[in-house]
């Protein structure tokens, strides 16, 4: 029992820092994603000719394999955490900016006109009003960014050891002890499903107006962003 | 620019074109794995998707099983598949499926269950049995979405099939794995610009795919 958890020395870190180096290189990036993704969808939703070139864009950046990535990157920024940060903050933008741009956009105009006819300016208006009423698409948004980068922050481990939970890997195969794959492909995985639960907590809390339970129709309110994304883009 | 020079020598040099490790012959593995990877989570998640959407039932535990398939990491799971199975396609193939199917499930699902509801009535008030309204009325209007599901699917498996080479296996994954092992860089840019090439052009063969097998009627709409 006590070989899932023996880390090789070489890592030169415990467990629990593994998952914390793991957190950092998979939430920095969702974070800045969603940093990147509020004004740019704002730009979209304003300047509607904009959006779909901003979609291509996006879809074509996700095309680039990550490992592609990172070895293309290594000529700038190193073999760094930024190397496998970069590229996921990009990636994210793909389910980010569709989901953001959606929801905005889903906000019904009479809400709009009323928050106008109280007299809020477009500022105030945008942070108090439309912002909130996206919260539930931009979550779901997030889920589905923040479970996919967790996973493939593993990858990073191929451009020495910037992998945090998937440097395991290589030692699992170096030292031929497969229970270090298995320790890091369940804490990986009971990572993403702890991020994603933990995520929809943050949901219920933001959007204190929702029902908690919606069992006729749990599907409406809200919406798998991947779809929405897709949806648009056969448009 | 640093990268496009190894991006210039690596395509120029003519060694890089010929024999078992050519670009044609890593190529040629690599859409084969991928399409391999494709047909089986496409035998997966169409039907599924299709059926549940249609009935409308299983939605949640769609999701969440969804979830849970994306949450496995694929790299994680090849190299554990790899050391507890050993060497063979089984621990290439299921990685790629476990991530596949996930965008197929959920958007099939999806673009059924969205479908207009007033034509499927039609259909149905028309005499049509359940499975002529599926594959003739929800299917057609859904195929936009289903294929974008396919789509995004697909790109993932090209991305992703780079780590086969970290098992030994061909495809262009083994320029960037070899080059990396090698400090031969020139290699390493090289196969990652081939790869992100070759999910490119899967967008494009989509689109085209689209353009082809979308009727008239929906894609106006749409």
């Amino acid at each position: 029992m006590s070989g899932f958890f023996d880390i090789p020395s070489d890592l030169q870190n415990s467990y629990f820092g593994l998952i914390g180096l793991h957190l950092r290189e998979a939430l920095l990036p969702v974070l800045a994603g969603l940093v990147l993704a509020l004004p740019l969808a704002q730009l979209c939703v304003r300047l509607r000719w904009l959006y779909p070139p901003v979609l291509w864009v996006t879809t074509v950046i996700y095309a680039i394999p990550s490992l592609a990535f990172f070895v293309v990157l290594i000529d700038y920024t190193g073999l760094s955490e930024l190397t496998v940060m970069i590229p996921l903050t990009l990636y994210s933008l793909v389910v980010l900016v569709p989901a953001v741009v959606d929801a905005v956009r889903s906000v019904p105009q009479e809400t709009l006109a009323a928050a106008t006819a109280m007299g809020f300016g477009p500022v105030r208006r945008y942070v108090q009003v439309q912002l909130p009423i996206a919260v539930p698409a931009i979550i779901a948004g997030l889920r589905v960014a923040t479970v996919s980068s967790i996973s493939l922050v593993s990858v990073g481990s191929l451009i020495g050891n910037q992998g945090a939970l998937g440097n395991l890997l290589g030692a699992s195969m170096l030292y031929h002890r497969p229970e270090l794959a298995v320790t890091s492909v369940v804490t990986t995985a009971v990572l993403a499903i702890l991020v994603d639960a933990l995520l929809v907590l943050v949901r219920v809390l933001l959007t204190p107006w929702m029902p908690r339970r919606t069992p006729t129709k749990p599907k409406a309110e809200q919406p798998d962003p991947a779809a929405l994304a897709l949806k648009d883009q056969a448009r | 620019m640093n990268v496009l020079n190894f991006v210039n020598a690596f395509f120029s040099d003519s060694a890089h074109w010929h024999g078992y490790d050519g670009i044609p012959t890593r190529l040629w593995e690599h859409i084969q794995y991928s399409l391999l990877a494709l047909v089986i989570a496409a035998a997966i998640g169409l039907p599924v998707g299709l059926v549940t959407g249609h009935t409308g039932r299983g939605g949640n535990t769609l999701a969440f099983i969804a979830t849970a398939a994306r949450a496995l990491p694929s790299f994680g799971l090849l190299v554990l598949l790899f050391v507890l199975i050993g060497l063979g396609m089984l621990p290439v193939m299921i990685p790629l499926v476990v991530l596949a199917v996930p965008p197929i499930l959920v958007t099939t699902y999806e673009a059924v269950r969205s479908v207009d509801p007033s034509p499927v009535d039609a259909a149905r008030g028309m005499g049509m049995p359940e499975s002529r309204v599926l594959f003739q009325v929800e299917l057609p209007e859904a195929l936009p979405l289903i294929l974008g599901g396919l789509r995004s699917a697909a790109i993932q498996i090209v991305s992703t099939a780079t780590i086969a080479a970290y098992v030994s296996f061909g495809g262009l994954g083994r320029y960037i794995v070899d080059g990396l092992y090698q400090r031969d860089y020139e290699k390493v840019v090289g196969g990652a610009m081939l790869t992100a090439l070759l999910a490119l052009a899967t967008l494009a063969v989509f689109w085209a795919v689209s353009r082809v097998a979308v009727s008239r009627g929906v894609r106006r709409s749409a």
